[in-house]
């Protein structure tokens, strides 16, 4: 699990912003672009290297209408760990 | 318009002029008798075309984008836009005030091409002093907060230093390094002889390669692009003749490919005559390879036709004369044999074999390793 005080953020080659072709919300980087889902993109959007963790998590279950932020807390962690492997999110260790 | 074709990036050639004379260049062979035509007005609405068009990203290019005294406006222009914007830069010339003045312009990542990991052999590839300034820029770029792409264009003179390379680029704390063999085309195709390495060196090199890649592993991307003519399939070139890239020269003609122009017989249009849209959606240029219709056999009946759309056409075209043929690179090619002779001449040693400067008219004889 990503420690509750951890304060992810985006890493500064990463870019988010609306597509507006199609809508969606896409992260840039050098010669490539991630269209993200719904989820992705409130995850990304909270990552601002001044919250932790813990308040983004608690942030997303009440915007879901989640009663159990331990249901949400899973799905949360394994995306920022993919993104953190390719470098586009940085600060999840405390 | 048939679908799914959508401008995803837009390249900037935004001049021709650079002070470097690398022997690999991609720019026209005769680019010295072309001029930059194109005003900043020009550009700004360029811009703005590609945006509206679809583009998300914007790679500044040349030639050399620094010698352009507007660029600081293109940038905050493209960011306007909320386009991502690369500089690709060989570092010359270039002071911290003007990278960092780019960076708040908007700037979102620099690459920074080297010829070789040291000064001697990096200066002698590129025809002029210019290595450890380039080391200077880099540590500015990380130093200002910008992500650093390190590119080192290999062939048969460098390709023996890829593990410096990748240490040079640790060093560097680079986000992304590109190790990108020359593919055969201008420039390098007149010098195929003097570049092309044979097949033990370059496994070598990208088993290097792929062991940093793993090792590296969200510090650094490491990406290792093989030449085409080592390859048994034609890569896909630019995802598709007029699908996803729009190349912008410095003289305003919009092309599907930065080479496209080289081929004879195509008709391309300038942005300062038509709007990106009439161009991207309906232009001669764009429509002569775009889709299936056109492929000749074997592609057409072939397997693979849309993973690679039967190759590169700049590549058909200066191998073979024909723009239409499968490129040659494929062992299904008809005319295959081209690129087989090829690597026959890359075993053999290459230490006289004269490089050809861009720039330059004489031979300039390369002393040994
Ligand atoms: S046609 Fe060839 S040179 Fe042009 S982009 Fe495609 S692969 Fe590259
Ligand atoms: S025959 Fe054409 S489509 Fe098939 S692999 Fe070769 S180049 Fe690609």
């Amino acid at each position: 699990m990503i420690a509750p005080s951890a304060r992810p953020k985006l890493a500064s080659k990463a870019m988010l912003r609306r597509d507006k072709q199609t809508g969606k919300d896409v992260l840039l980087y050098p010669e490539k672009g991630l269209v993200l889902n719904a989820t992705g993109a409130a995850i990304l959007r909270l990552c601002t290297g001044e919250r932790d963790y813990q308040s983004i998590v608690l942030e997303l279950s009440a915007s879901f209408g989640e009663s159990a932020p331990a249901a949400l807390e899973g799905e949360v962690e394994s995306f920022l760990r993919t993104l953190a492997e390719r470098g586009l999110v940085e600060g999840l260790e405390p | 318009m048939s679908s799914g074709e959508r401008v995803y990036t837009l390249i900037a050639e935004l001049t021709y002029r650079c002070p470097l004379r690398c022997p690999y260049c991609s720019n026209p062979l005769d680019y010295q008798e072309r001029k930059d035509a194109l005003a900043t007005s020009d550009w700004l609405r360029v811009l703005t075309e590609a945006e509206a068009l679809g583009a998300l990203q914007v790679t500044l290019t040349g030639g050399e984008p620094l010698l352009r005294d507007d660029l600081e406006a293109l940038v905050a222009h493209a960011r306007s836009l909320e386009l991502y914007v690369t500089l690709i830069t060989s570092g010359v010339p270039l002071e911290r005030p003007r990278l960092a003045a780019l960076r708040d312009a908007g700037l979102n990542a620099v690459q920074v091409s080297i010829q070789a990991p040291s000064a001697d052999e990096s200066d002698r590839l590129a025809g002029t002093r210019s290595f450890e300034h380039k080391l200077e820029v880099m540590r500015w770029v990380k130093e200002l907060g910008l992500p650093l792409t390190l590119n080192a264009v290999l062939h048969r003179q460098n390709l023996g230093s890829v593990p410096q390379i990748i240490a040079l680029a640790e060093q560097l704390s680079a986000d992304r390094l590109e190790l990108a063999n020359t593919q055969y085309l201008g420039w390098a195709l007149v010098n195929r002889d003097a570049l092309l390495p044979g097949e033990a060196e370059l496994a070598l090199a990208r088993n290097a390669a792929s062991l940093a890649k793993a090792r590296l592993k969200g510090r650094m991307e490491v990406l290792f692009v093989l030449p085409d003519y080592y390859s048994d399939r034609p890569k896909a070139c630019m995802n598709g003749w007029g699908q996803r890239y729009l190349v912008v020269t410095p003289d305003g003609q919009a092309l599907p490919c930065h080479l496209a122009h080289t081929i004879s017989g195509l008709e391309f249009q300038n942005v300062r005559e038509h709007s990106l849209a009439e161009i991207w959606q309906s232009s001669p240029g764009f429509m002569a390879f775009r889709g299936e219709a056109w492929l000749p056999e074997p592609c057409k009946s072939c397997d693979q036709r849309q993973l690679d759309f039967g190759g590169c056409r700049c590549q058909a075209f200066q191998l073979t004369g024909d723009a239409r043929a499968t490129d040659p690179v494929c062992s299904l090619s008809p005319q295959h044999g081209i690129v087989q002779a090829a690597r026959l001449v890359a075993k053999a040693p290459s230490d006289l074999v004269p490089l050809r400067y861009r720039g330059s008219r004489q031979n300039v004889a390369t002393p040994k390793p």
